[in-house]
C-alpha cells in the first residue's frame, strides 16, 4: 500500500508522504511566486514594500498601497485562480475523456469563450481607439463567459442526453470537437471584420492574457471559482475508479450515470471561469495534471497538487512573459513555448516506463 | 501487396452498408456540387447561360462570369477539396483516432509561420498572393518535415504516438513564434487574419503549378491504401500479414504532408474539413479504405463546393468565408454522426 | 426461506437495438455454484450482465433477494454482488495491491478510507489467489494469467454473498484454471458464496458446478445437475458438436471427449 494509514477510532485516513511533500513544496512555490509576481511586475518593487502595501498599515505611502492593491494584486490572483481552474478542468477532463491528452477545449467551452470575447471586440470596439472602461471590464468578461457557458453547455447537454446508460467518452470529445469547429470558425471571420488594432486585441485575448485585470471583473469571478474547487476536493475520490472500464466501476459501486455527467459539468464550470479570468492560457490544462501525476507518483491526477501547480505556472508564465522578456507577450505564449517541451518530455517519460 | 483484410467493427453486426451505393451518392454529389457552384454567384445565371457559356461562349458578361470567375474558382475547390479529404483520411487511418486531421503535422502552424514571417521580412512583395502561396506552401513542408524528422527520432521509429506528440511540438512552437510575431507587428497580423480565413477564390492562379504536386500526393496515397486495411488491425498484425510498417507509416505522412501543403497554398487553412470528410466517407461507405480514399476524394470535393456556394449564397452579393460554412453546415453534421447508436472504432 | 438469491423473470436483453437474450427465466440458489454454458454469441455474457444489472432489461426483471434489482442504490449491489466483467481495465501504473484494494470500495467512506477490516479483507484475498508475493508490482509488468489472478482477488476483496465470474479462465494455464475453480469451490462450500461462472471448457464446469445452464440463441436450453445436462445429444444440439461423454474416475462427473471427423466413439 503506498502511503501510511493513519486511524483514529473507527476512522482511517490514508495519506501519501510524496504527495503531501509535493504538496507542501507547490504552496511554498506558490507564494514566493506570488510574491515574484507583485515584486516586479511593472517598477520593481522591494519585498518590504510589497508587504507594506498589502498590508497597507498607518505609515503605509497611499499610492504604494494603490499600486500594490489595485494594480499588482488583481493581476496576479487572476493568474493564480485561473490557472488553479484551468489545471483543474484538465484532470477532469482527462478523467472524463479518458484520455490523458484530452483538454477542456475539446468541450468547446475554450471556443465558446473566444466567440464571446472576440465578438464584443470586434463589433463593439469601434475605431482605434478599442474598448473602454466599462464595456472592457465587464462586457468583455460577460461575453466570454456566456460563449463559454452556451457552448460548453450545448456540448454537455448533447453528450450526456443520449438515452443510453452512462456517458459516452469518444462521444462527447466529437461532439465537443463539432462544437469547436463551429465556434472557431466564426472567430477567424470576425477578426477580419474590424479594423487591425481591433484583430491584435481580440488575438491578445485569445492567446492567454492577463493584461489591464481589475477587481471589477477578478472579485465576482473568483467568488465562483473558489466553492467549484472546493467541490473538486470532494469529487476527487470517484477518479481512480473512473478511470477503469466502465462495467468494473460500476460493479464496484461507482454510480458511473450521474458522476460522469457531474464531472463534465464541472469541467465545464471551471474552464469557463478561467477562460474569463485570463482567456485560454494554453496547455496549462494539459500539462499541469500530468505533471503533478508523475511528481507525486498516483495513478490520477491529485486535484488539490494539480490545481497549485496551474496557479504556479501561469503566475511564473505572467511574470516572465509581461515583465521580463524585451518584448511584452501575452502569458499563453510562454505557457506554449514553456508548455510543449514539458508535455513532451512527460510523456515520453511515462512512455518510458511502461514499453 | 498484402491481402486487404476489412478491419472488424466494434459491434458485430454493423450493417453492412454496400461500398458502390456510397460512392455512387458521393459522386452524384460531386456533380451536383459543380453544377451549383459554376451556376451561383452574384449574376444571376440560369442553366441557358451556362450552356452558352460553355458551348458558344462570345464575351458576354455571364460567359465572363462562368468561364474567368467561376470554373476556376470550383476547380479550385474541386483540387483543395479531393486534396483535404484524401489527406484527412490518411491522418485518421495511421493514427488510428476519428479526431485526428492532417494539423497535426504542424502543417497549418507551419505555413502561417512562413507567411507571417515572410511579411514581416520582405513587407509588401511578400504579402502578395502568389508570393504568399509558395510561402505557405514551403513551410507548410518544412513544419511537416521537422515533425517527422523529430517523430521518428525514438528509438522504435516513428510510430503513432511519437508522430503525434512531435506535431503537437511543433505546431505549438510554431504556433508561439507566430502570435509573437503578429503581436508586435500590425502589418504582419494583418496578413495572417485574412491568410487564415481560407478561400478557394482564386488568388494567384497557383493551381497549374500546383497541380504535380496535387498529382504526386494522389499516388503516394494510392500506393499506401494496399497497407492500411491492414494497419487498422494493429500494427502487430499488419506485420504478419506481411506489411512493412514503417514504411507504409512514412508513405502515409509523405501522402498527407504534399496534400495538405497543396491545399493550405490554394486556399489558405481550411481546417475543418480534414476532420469531417472521412467522417462523413465512412458513414458512406464504411471502414474498407480501398473505397474510404478515392470517396474522400470525391466526398471533399463536394463539401466544400458545396459550402463555397453556400457561403455565395447566403451573403449575396458578398460571400461569407468557406470556412465558416463548413462548419456552421459541417458542425451539427459531426455532431449528429457523433451520437448515432453504432460508433464506429477505428 | 427457500428464495432463490438471484432470479430473473422473464428476462429481455439487448443492445442497439437487437435483442440477445429473449424471455428468460432462472432462479439460483443460494449457497450453489452454477455455470452457464454455450457457444460463442448465444448470450452468456449478455446474461450475466443483466443479472448484474450493467444492462437494463429490455423486458422482464432480475430479483435479488427478492427485490427488483433495478431498486438498489448502485454501492449497495456492489456490497452484494461483485463481478468480474471480461475484459477489464485499469488504469496504468496501478499496483496489484491497489487493485485488489478497489475492491473494498463500496465499503469505504471519505473518513474510512482504510479499516483494519479492509486491510485484512485485501491480505486474505491476495493470499487466495497466491499472489501476495506480486503484490506490489505493477498491473501492466504481470502476466495474463497473473493479472487475471489479481482481477479475481479483487472481486473476492469485495466480500459479497453473491460472485459473478465472466470468463474467469481465459488466459489461465490448466494448473492455474483449476487453482481459480477450486478456489471458487473452497468459497462456495466454507463460507457459503453463491458463485454464478461463465466457462468455456465444458468438462471442468460440469466437474466445479452443481448446476449447469445450456443456452443458445438466447434461450436457455437445458438447465440442470451436470449430469443430467451434459449429454451427446445436448452438446450436438447446443454446440453442433459430436462427442462421447464418459463419467470420470475423480468425482463421478460427466467429461466431454469430442470426436473430431475421423474418431469413433469407443465402449468405454
Amino acid at each position: 500500500m503506498r502511503g501510511w494509514v493513519l486511524r483514529i477510532g473507527q476512522a482511517s485516513f490514508v495519506l501519501r508522504p510524496r504527495a503531501l511533500l509535493v504538496g507542501g513544496c507547490a504552496v511554498l512555490v506558490l507564494l514566493l511566486a506570488v510574491l515574484a509576481h507583485l515584486m516586479f511586475a511593472g517598477r520593481p518593487l522591494a519585498f518590504g514594500e510589497v508587504l507594506t502595501g498589502l498590508s497597507g498599515g498607518p505609515g503605509a505611502p497611499s499610492r504604494l498601497i494603490l499600486q500594490v492593491q489595485d494594480f499588482r494584486l488583481p493581476r496576479t490572483v487572476a493568474g493564480a485562480v485561473a490557472g488553479a481552474c484551468l489545471a483543474v478542468s484538465g484532470a477532469l477532463t482527462q478523467n472524463v475523456a479518458r484520455n490523458p491528452l484530452a483538454t477542456p477545449e475539446i468541450l468547446g467551452v475554450t471556443a465558446g469563450a473566444s466567440l464571446g470575447a472576440v465578438a464584443v471586440l470586434v463589433l463593439a470596439g469601434g475605431g482605434a481607439g478599442g474598448l473602454s472602461g466599462a464595456a472592457a471590464a465587464v462586457g468583455l468578461p460577460l461575453a466570454a463567459g456566456l460563449g463559454a457557458l452556451l457552448f460548453g453547455g450545448g456540448v454537455f447537454l448533447l453528450a450526456v442526453k443520449r438515452g443510453s446508460d452512462v456517458l459516452d467518452s469518444n462521444r462527447m470529445v466529437l461532439v465537443g470537437l463539432g462544437a469547436t469547429a463551429v465556434a472557431t470558425s466564426m472567430v477567424t471571420w470576425l477578426l477580419t471584420l474590424g479594423d487591425v488594432t481591433n484583430a491584435g486585441q481580440a488575438l491578445t485575448w485569445m492567446s492567454g492574457s492577463l493584461n489591464g485585470k481589475d477587481w471589477d471583473t477578478v472579485s465576482p469571478v473568483t467568488v465562483v471559482a473558489l466553492p467549484l474547487l472546493l467541490i473538486s476536493a470532494f469529487v476527487a475520490r470517484w477518479l481512480l475508479l473512473g478511470s477503469f472500464d466502465d462495467n468494473t466501476a460500476r460493479s464496484l459501486g461507482l454510480p458511473l450515470r450521474w458522476t460522469r455527467p457531474l464531472l463534465l459539468l464541472l469541467a465545464v464550470l471551471l474552464a469557463a471561469v478561467g477562460t474569463v479570468l485570463a482567456g485560454p492560457v494554453a496547455f496549462v490544462a494539459l500539462v499541469c495534471p500530468l505533471a503533478a501525476r508523475q511528481v507525486t507518483g498516483t495513478v490520477v491526477a491529485p486535484l488539490g497538487v494539480t490545481a497549485l501547480l496551474g496557479a504556479c505556472f501561469v503566475v511564473v508564465a505572467d511574470l516572465v512573459a509581461g515583465f521580463v522578456l524585451p518584448q511584452a507577450l501575452p502569458v499563453g505564449v510562454l505557457t506554449t513555448v514553456l508548455g510543449a517541451p514539458v508535455l513532451i518530455a512527460l510523456v515520453l517519460r511515462s512512455q518510458r516506463r511502461t514499453s | 501487396m498484402s491481402t486487404a483484410v476489412l478491419p472488424a467493427t466494434r459491434h458485430p453486426e454493423a450493417r453492412r452498408r454496400r461500398p458502390g451505393q456510397g460512392f455512387l451518392l458521393a459522386g452524384i454529389a460531386l456533380a451536383a456540387a459543380l453544377l451549383l457552384s459554376v451556376m451561383i454567384g452574384g449574376l444571376e445565371t440560369s442553366p441557358a447561360d451556362l450552356w452558352h457559356a460553355v458551348f458558344t461562349p462570345d464575351g458576354s458578361v455571364a460567359d465572363v462570369a462562368v468561364r474567368e470567375l467561376r470554373w476556376p474558382r470550383t476547380l479550385n475547390g474541386l483540387a483543395v477539396g479531393a486534396c483535404l479529404g484524401v489527406a484527412g483520411c490518411l491522418t485518421q487511418a495511421h493514427t488510428r483516432n476519428p479526431i485526428a486531421d492532417p494539423g497535426l503535422l504542424g502543417i497549418y502552424s507551419g505555413a502561417a509561420l512562413a507567411v507571417v514571417a515572410g511579411s514581416l521580412l520582405g513587407g509588401a512583395v511578400l504579402e502578395a498572393a502568389p508570393a504568399q502561396a509558395v510561402l505557405a506552401f514551403l513551410g507548410a513542408l518544412a513544419a511537416s518535415a521537422l515533425v517527422f524528422t523529430v517523430g521518428s527520432a525514438s528509438r522504435h521509429g516513428v510510430t503513432t504516438v511519437t508522430l503525434v506528440l512531435a506535431g503537437a511540438a511543433v505546431t505549438a512552437l510554431a504556433g508561439g513564434l507566430v502570435s509573437a510575431i503578429v503581436l508586435s507587428n500590425d502589418a504582419a497580423l494583418d496578413t495572417l487574419r485574412f491568410w487564415q480565413l481560407g478561400s478557394i477564390a482564386v488568388r494567384g492562379g497557383m493551381l497549374l503549378s500546383i497541380l504535380p504536386f496535387i498529382l504526386v500526393g494522389l499516388a503516394l496515397a494510392a500506393l499506401n491504401i494496399g497497407s492500411l486495411n491492414a494497419l487498422a488491425l494493429g500494427e502487430e498484425t499488419a506485420a504478419s500479414l506481411g506489411v512493412d510498417v514503417r514504411r507504409s507509416r512514412t508513405l502515409g505522412v509523405a501522402a498527407v504532408a504534399v496534400l495538405a501543403a497543396c491545399a493550405v497554398t490554394l486556399a489558405g487553412p481550411i481546417a475543418f474539413a480534414g476532420l469531417l470528410v472521412p467522417h462523413m466517407t465512412r458513414w458512406l461507405v464504411g471502414l474498407d479504405y480501398r473505397w474510404q480514399v478515392p470517396v474522400s476524394a470525391v466526398l471533399g470535393a463536394a463539401v466544400l463546393l458545396i459550402a463555397d456556394t453556400a457561403g455565395r449564397v447566403v451573403a449575396r452579393p458578398g460571400e461569407l468565408p468557406v470556412g465558416v460554412l463548413l462548419a456552421v453546415l459541417g458542425g451539427p453534421f459531426f455532431i449528429y454522426l457523433a451520437r448515432r447508436k453504432k460508433l464506429v472504432t477505428l | 426461506m427457500n428464495q432463490p438469491i438471484l432470479a430473473a423473470s422473464g428476462l429481455s436483453l439487448g443492445f442497439d437495438g437487437r435483442t440477445v437474450v429473449r424471455g428468460l427465466d432462472l432462479a439460483l440458489d443460494r449457497g450453489s455454484v452454477t455455470t452457464v454454458i454455450g457457444p460463442n454469441g448465444c448470450g452468456k455474457s449478455t446474461l450475466l450482465k443483466g443479472l448484474c444489472r450493467l444492462l437494463k432489461p429490455q423486458q422482464g426483471r432480475v430479483l435479488l433477494e427478492g427485490r427488483d434489482i433495478a431498486a438498489f442504490p448502485q454501492r449497495e449491489l456492489a456490497l452484494r454482488m461483485a463481478v468480474l466483467p471480461q475484459t477489464p481495465l485499469a488504469p496504468s501504473g496501478l499496483t496489484v495491491t491497489e487493485l485488489v484494494t478497489r475492491g473494498r470500495h463500496p465499503r469505504q467512506k471519505w473518513y474510512q478510507q482504510f479499516s483494519v477490516g479492509d486491510e485484512a479483507a485485501v491480505a486474505a484475498a491476495l493470499e487466495a489467489t497466491d499472489i501476495t508475493d506480486l503484490s506490489e508490482v505493477a498491473l501492466e509488468d504481470l502476466s495474463g494469467g497473473q493479472r487475471q489472478r489479481a482481477w479475481i482477488s479483487m472481486s473476492l476483496a469485495q466480500e459479497s454473498d453473491l460472485l459473478l465470474l465472466d470468463e474467469p479462465t481465459t488466459y489461465l494455464d490448466l494448473a492455474h484454471q483449476v487453482e481459480v475453480l477450486e478456489l471458487v469451490r473452497r468459497l462456495n462450500r466454507e463460507l457459503g458464496r453463491t458463485v454464478v461462472m461463465v466457462l468455456h471448457d465444458i468438462s471442468l464446469a460440469a466437474r466445479y458446478s452443481d448446476r449447469i445452464v445450456a443456452m443458445k440463441d438466447g434461450v436457455i436450453m437445458a438447465q440442470g445437475a451436470p449430469s443430467e445436462v451434459v449429454t451427446p445429444e445436448l452438446l450436438w444440439e447446443v454446440f453442433g458438436l459430436r462427442a462421447q461423454v464418459v463419467t470420470e474416475p475423480t468425482e463421478g462427473r460427466p467429461h466431454v471427449i469430442p470426436l473430431g471427423q475421423e474418431s469413433v466413439a469407443s465402449s468405454v
